[in-house]
């Protein structure tokens, strides 16, 4: 289940992206959806959870879907309400939509509504809805509000049935192909207008939906929510003011419960602006502090006492304004710039301040012309904070060289050159640092900057920040340990007063999701538990919104500047005429994709729980066994998850302090002992070797070739620790584990067998890495576990003058965490940054270069150790079952240490799995079904050689190679699809699936980040991959650490690798090592010939 | 100015300052070291010729100064950075009266001269490196916070961070730039350290160039109309090792200086002269 829901929602989601943007078309849009959805429905019958269930937790999409659909049903026989375009769509749907889930139907107005934020309300919802559900008592109410509701939807879907019906043709073209959605949406735009009318009252009544939504936080209920209440209410409309940022003043009437979406798309739409993601709205609160009006929550719950007077401005400022679509967003960007810059809070230099001036007035009144313009024609701008004469003949001086420059030009110059400044979309705080002493925290695109005065004393990337949470007027954040680090730390800031520190943080959370992950951070499930601010980013992130934007394909919207009244001719063509068709649409399209996260991110979790579990429990791997205790269980683990990683790890650590001299001298023993045969075994030819592989993987030949001279592993060992809270104290070392885990593995390896040739060690590792991350992991909530995987890569070239030998170490850590960062009271809250995913790949192949040049600088190899490395190679790659065994009963001799029982760990964390009453289980549960229903073939796949063949000399635990099955299946399955290059992948893919196996949950995750870190030591170089994935609610962190040591033979590689695992322990002291692979490389002279 | 922090290593002048007889027996050392005047001035012409003939570049040359014998490096006495000049305020309070001199050619040149008149503040042009895209300003015993405070100020465009310096005179004693976003870096542990510091601080993504010898990573880069990428940099004689590293620098056009005497008196390459790009591009 997880596995189709996952995905599926993700397509939808995309060309919901792109119908989004259309716009005013969301009603038709709507309906589309539904048919497909109903479709999907009729797949679920089972599914359809109890209301009730539905309404406790929300399972992420198909399982909302799913839950909505049980809670369709029985809105179907208490209307639906909550959107009147819904109702339009339902009578025309009628016979169907009976059978839709509810959510379709709310999908269609949430669409209307709240376009952009969509996806971000459900989580919230459900979020409330654990905290509402105290207030559920309004529920009931609003069922039966609902009944009426939906006699008033009826009618108001009577009513625009006329118009719709094109409309829905239309609508359903763009649903299921979204890439059409534009060329549709200039169609509709025509229709659009016809149904503007409708809309507005759609939105009225959406926003009162959502208001009432939120209130009941039950999701489903409030799809079955009909808007019609509210119609029959007298609407209190209030008037908000909202300052532009060309300094005009632009008023609407918002319904007085009305959230901070409404008004805010109403502000976009009287823009004009498609790419209004990087936009906001803000106020100040009654300490003058400026706040941003959160789009999920409704506007009087915010402004509270003070007036409803608004600034328009930009929230997320584009590193890279150049990519930005539309011209009419540059220009508003540039408003924003220059306020900031008059004001101060944009520093920048006199030569700065005239050259960005003289765009400004290039971009505002075109051309100098010196009859026209005297000295005094730029008195009405304000270039800098303190203007002077000699500046503005500055400004002037380099006007008259802009001649010729469109106004979209000067705008994009002001950009390019605004973009540099330092101060550049850094948002300040004051604050004092432990020590009392005034600092300022800058929250960027980047990370967290820490200004002391003027100077930037610190700065924290989002990838260094483990954890973000404030607890009364203090702000914490947690740093990953560096490389000479052994322990993570935290470093706390003191602020003025809470409301401060909370607004640090959220303006942390969101920037960080914002720029750093692909999407956003899924509300957690385990926020029942926890009690505090369950803020999250709820909008669409940088990468989203690119995406959007690249699909926006109207003509350059024409718009005014003010300052001049000038007509804007973008380059592309002469202003559009239909401005107002065109906002509309815009702002519809934007609503669509939102709504469509919303769905996802609302989907009750408890309906997925109760159906999956036996099903996936017995088929799929035990991980998720561990994850689903009993439920009450479970939410005293999530808990502890949340809050206690921390503790968690630490017992850990004491496990392996407790172990580590006698491990890491086992490791070394075992290790050297490896090398040592590796260096004794006659070399075999090498294609004999491959071909073996070959044999095993599809992909052999390609991988030759790219192998060329390079020579694979000699050994892998997995150093899987795994701990789980409650297993912790279990954890042995098996013996035979590892041959278990194999007889069970193999049969499916064949299937997947990716190829996992062992030649570039490296690059393949590397790759293979990235792209488990990419795909997206699932993450078992209570399951914390770190792979180490130590690749020792020993190059030898003989004949080279210079031979070198390198070892490469890769050392992954997994952690699993649970999402729930949010915590406790509304006092604190926590949030636990997670990489970013996309970028990892090209990073990784930056990254790999530049070792090799570091190497070459730093060390030049000694006289090369030739080593011979036939056998060695196959033991990690799966290909290959046979070679793997044989590689296995090597290491098995040199390790004392036996490797991991898979079957022990899946079988006792099955029982578990099926007894979780609890919401937090239903989530694990859905993770199950789905990889059930979806791809049991994947789970086979798993590359259960690779865990054979390298032995494990700590304590391994079979739990861990079962899940680490699942994992590698699905990563392979992925890697297979998506990966160009097959021959490296596979090997990497062998790693990975021993590294995935503490995933276990076999539903395909989503990649929320990755990152690379490379850093270098004298000999070694460490490639440090961090990835984070959300499934079902729950985060993982994998840290994987590929160590190169490269040298020649005169280095202790034993010693450099023990030190590099132990080091990899210190730095990681709250995570546990699940694996430790060594390769090594040694380029033989005899290959090269 | 093309634009903002374009043109990295674009220079037309250089400011220069011939050597005082004085140096050899009172110029502040830290090794204790005899220096031979005499081939101090010939390295010393041997600079600025290559920065005059070869390079192209105008050179003033401003006379010694008996009272000060570290007047040669007058790196320390400003830093700039386009068309903003900051005269500093040396933490070595025999070295003070050195920008005077060097105040007044930079004003004469045109550029917009701050001064550092906060006498709390120290700052020495030697823990100034200038990446292109930020400053790094080194705290060391020449250079305090509030110097960098100020530099900070002066030129607002730029971040500006703060790297302790530790176990070298100046903060480009073990580095410096070696091509725009490569930083030459000294093998020591303090030049280590103090890399990392700064890559930790930047947004910014450098290469690094890592030398053997610290000293060897005082170097210079210009980026010159018609010569491209231009490196002036150890010889051979002085540190074989590191100079092998520079070599590998094909796209370089490689410029060894010698700098043998005046480094007893902890001198660098790119003490001696103060660099300025005066075509105003905009």
């Amino acid at each position: 289940m997880a596995v189709l829901s996952s995905g599926r929602p993700l397509v939808l989601r995309v060309p919901g992206v792109m119908t989004t943007e259309v716009g005013s078309e969301t009603d038709v849009k709507k309906e589309p959806e539904k048919v497909p959805e109903v479709q999907q429905h009729t797949e679920q019958p089972d599914k359809p959870a109890d209301s009730t269930a539905s309404a406790s937790s929300d399972p992420p999409q198909e399982e909302s879907r799913s839950a909505e659909a049980g809670s369709d049903q029985e809105a179907t026989a208490s209307p639906e309400p909550s959107s009147p375009p819904a109702a339009g769509g339902q009578k025309k749907d009628k016979g169907i939509s009976r059978f839709l889930p509810p959510w379709l139907k709310r999908q269609k107005s949430q669409s209307q509504d709240k376009p952009g934020e969509s996806a971000a309300p459900p989580k919230q919802e459900s979020e409330e809805v654990v905290k509402e559900d105290q207030e559920e008592t309004s529920q009931p109410k609003e069922q039966e509000e609902d009944g009426g509701g939906a006699e008033h939807s009826e009618e108001v879907k009577e009513a625009r049935e006329e118009v719709q019906p094109e409309e829905k043709e239309k609508d359903e073209e763009k649903s299921i192909g979204s890439a059409d959605t534009q060329p549709v949406r200039e169609e509709k735009e025509g229709e659009s207008e016809v149904k503007e009318s409708d809309e507005k009252e759609e939105n009225e009544e959406e926003k009162k939906e959502e208001e009432e939504k939120e209130e009941q936080q039950v999701v489903q209920q409030e799809a079955s929510v009909p808007s019609t209440l509210k119609l029959n209410k007298k609407m209190k409309m209030v008037v908000c003011h909202v300052t532009l940022l060309d300094g005009s003043q632009f008023s609407c009437e918002v319904e007085k419960r009305a959230k901070g979406q409404y008004l805010f798309f109403q502000v976009c739409d009287h823009l004009n602006l498609l790419e209004k993601d990087y936009f906001g709205l803000s106020f100040k609160d009654n300490a003058e502090q400026r706040c941003w009006l959160d789009p999920t929550k409704e506007i009087k719950r915010q402004t509270r006492n003070s007036q409803w007077q608004f600034s328009f401005s930009v929230k997320f400022y584009p590193p890279d304004p150049s990519q930005l679509t539309e011209d009419i967003t540059r220009y508003l960007l540039c408003l924003q710039l220059r306020q900031d810059i008059a004001s101060g809070r944009l520093p920048c230099s006199f030569v700065t301040h005239a050259l960005l001036g003289s765009y400004t007035l290039q971009a505002e009144l075109g051309d100098h012309d010196p009859e026209e313009h005297r000295l005094d024609y730029i008195s009405d701008f304000q270039f800098a904070p303190n203007q002077t004469k000699e500046l503005e003949e500055k400004v002037v001086e380099l006007h008259k060289s802009h001649r010729g420059m469109t106004p979209a030009q000067a705008d994009a110059q002001f950009l390019e050159n605004a973009k540099k400044l330092s101060m550049y979309g850094v948002d300040l705080h004051h604050a004092k640092d432990s020590e009392g002493v005034d600092i300022m925290l800058g929250v960027c695109a980047n990370g967290l900057l820490i200004y002391k005065d003027r100077l930037r004393i610190n700065r924290f990337a989002w990838p260094k920040i483990l954890k973000i949470s404030y607890k009364r007027s203090n702000f914490y954040i947690k740093i990953r340990p560096g490389e000479a680090e052994q322990f993570e730390s935290t470093v706390g800031f003191k602020l003025p007063n809470h409301k401060a520190a909370k607004r640090v943080w959220k303006v942390c959370v969101e920037h960080h999701t914002f720029f750093r992950l692909v999407s956003p951070e899924q509300p957690t499930k385990t926020k029942f538990l926890t009690l505090g601010s369950k803020f999250r980013y709820s909008g669409r992130t940088q990468a989203q919104t690119r995406q959007a934007s690249s699909l926006i394909d109207r003509p350059a919207p024409y718009f005014q500047r003010t300052s001049s009244k000038r007509i804007s001719r973008s380059l592309d063509g002469a202003p559009v005429v239909n401005v107002s068709d065109y906002s509309q649409a815009a702002g519809a399209g934007e609503n669509g994709p939102a709504l469509e996260l919303n769905s996802d991110s609302k989907s009750p979790q408890v309906e997925v729980v109760e159906k999956p579990n036996a099903d996936a429990a017995t088929s799929i791997a035990s991980e998720t066994a561990f994850e689903t205790d009993d439920a009450s269980e479970r939410k005293s683990k999530l808990r502890v998850q949340g809050e206690n990683i921390y503790v968690r790890h630490s017992n850990l650590m004491l496990e392996d302090l407790d172990k580590t001299q006698e491990d890491v001298l086992k490791h070394q023993a075992s290790i050297s002992e490896l090398k040592r045969s590796f260096m004794e075994a006659t070399p075999e030819p090498r294609p004999s070797q491959w071909d073996k592989r070959l044999t095993g993987s599809p992909a052999t030949s390609l991988r030759l070739q790219a192998q060329g001279s390079l020579e694979e592993e000699l050994t892998s060992l997995f150093l899987s620790k795994a701990c789980f809270s409650g297993l912790a104290g279990s954890c042995s070392t098996a013996a035979a584990p590892a041959e278990a885990s194999q007889g069970s593995a193999q049969p499916e390896v064949p299937q997947k067998s990716p190829p996992h040739p062992g030649t570039d060690s490296r690059d393949a590792s590397q790759s293979t890495e990235v792209k488990p991350e990419v795909n997206g992991q699932p993450e078992v909530v209570e399951v914390v576990e770190e792979t180490v995987v130590i690749e020792e890569v020993v190059k030898a070239k003989p004949k080279s003058p210079v031979p070198e030998a390198s070892f490469t170490i890769e050392t992954e850590v997994k952690e699993e965490r649970s999402l729930s960062s949010d915590s406790e009271s509304e006092e604190e809250a926590e949030y636990h940054a997670q990489p970013p995913s996309t970028s990892v790949s090209v990073q990784q192949i930056k990254e790999e270069p530049e070792e090799e040049q570091e190497a070459v600088l730093t060390q030049q190899a000694p006289p090369p150790a030739i080593e011979s490395q036939p056998s060695a190679e196959a033991a990690e790659p799966e290909p290959a079952a046979e070679e793997e065994k044989a590689a296995q009963p090597r290491e098995e001799e040199h390790t004392d240490e036996p490797p991991l029982t898979p079957d022990e760990a899946p079988n006792g964390h099955a029982p578990q799995h099926q007894a979780p009453p609890t919401p937090q289980t239903a989530a694990a549960e859905e993770e199950e079904p789905l990889i059930v229903n979806g791809s049991a073939s994947r789970l086979e796949t798993d590359h259960l050689p690779q865990v054979i063949c390298c032995s494990e000399p700590p304590v391994v635990k079979t739990e861990m190679v079962t899940i680490s099955d699942t994992f590698a299946a699905q990563k392979t399955e992925i890697s297979t699809k998506e990966v160009p290059i097959v021959h490296t992948e596979t090997k990497t893919i062998t790693y990975e699936a021993a590294q995935l196996d503490g995933n276990g949950d076999g539903e395909p995750g989503v990649l929320m980040t990755a990152q690379t870190i490379t850093s270098e030591s004298l000999c070694t170089t460490t490639t440090t991959h961090i990835t984070k994935t959300l499934k079902g609610g729950l985060s993982e962190t994998r840290i994987e650490k590929r160590i190169v040591i490269t040298g020649d033979s005169d280095i202790d590689h034993d010693q450099a690798l023990a030190q590099a695992i132990k080091e990899a322990k210190e730095q990681h002291p709250d995570m546990s090592v699940t694996r430790v692979v060594v390769h090594k490389e040694t380029e033989l002279a005899e290959d090269d010939d | 100015m093309a634009g903002l922090m374009s043109g990295f290593g674009c220079f037309t002048h250089a400011v220069m300052r011939a050597a005082p007889r004085s140096l050899a027996r009172d110029a502040l050392r830290s090794g204790g070291q005899e220096v031979d005047l005499l081939k101090v001035q010939e390295e010393h012409e041997e600079y600025a010729s290559v920065l005059k003939h070869r390079l192209g570049l105008e050179v003033l040359e401003l006379p010694a100064d008996e009272a000060m014998p570290d007047c040669v490096f007058v790196e320390d006495a400003a830093v700039v950075c386009g068309d903003t000049a900051l005269v500093s305020r040396p933490g070595a309070p025999s070295r003070r009266r050195e920008t005077e001199a060097m105040k007044s050619a930079l004003t004469e040149l045109g550029l917009n001269v701050v001064e550092m008149t906060d006498e709390s503040a120290t700052l020495e042009g030697g823990d100034v490196l200038f990446t292109g895209r930020e400053f790094f300003v080194g705290l060391s015993k020449r250079t305090n916070q509030r110097g960098a405070e100020i530099l900070a100020d002066t030129f607002k465009d730029y971040a500006v961070s703060t790297v302790p310096v530790q176990g070298a005179l100046h903060l480009k004693s073990f580095c410096s730039m070696a091509g725009p976003g490569l930083i030459a870096i000294g093998s020591s542990e303090a030049a280590q350290k103090a890399l990392k510091i700064m890559q930790q601080m930047s947004d910014h993504k450098y290469d690094k160039l890592t030398l053997p010898d610290d000293s060897a990573a005082n170097c210079i880069y210009m980026n010159l109309p018609g010569k491209g990428d231009v490196l002036l940099h150890c010889t051979p004689e002085e540190f074989p090792e590191s100079a092998k590293v520079f070599e590998k620098l094909k796209d370089h056009m490689l410029i060894p200086v010698t700098n043998q005497e005046k480094a007893k008196v902890d001198g660098g390459l790119t003490c001696c002269s103060v660099l300025i790009n005066k075509k105003k591009n905009i």
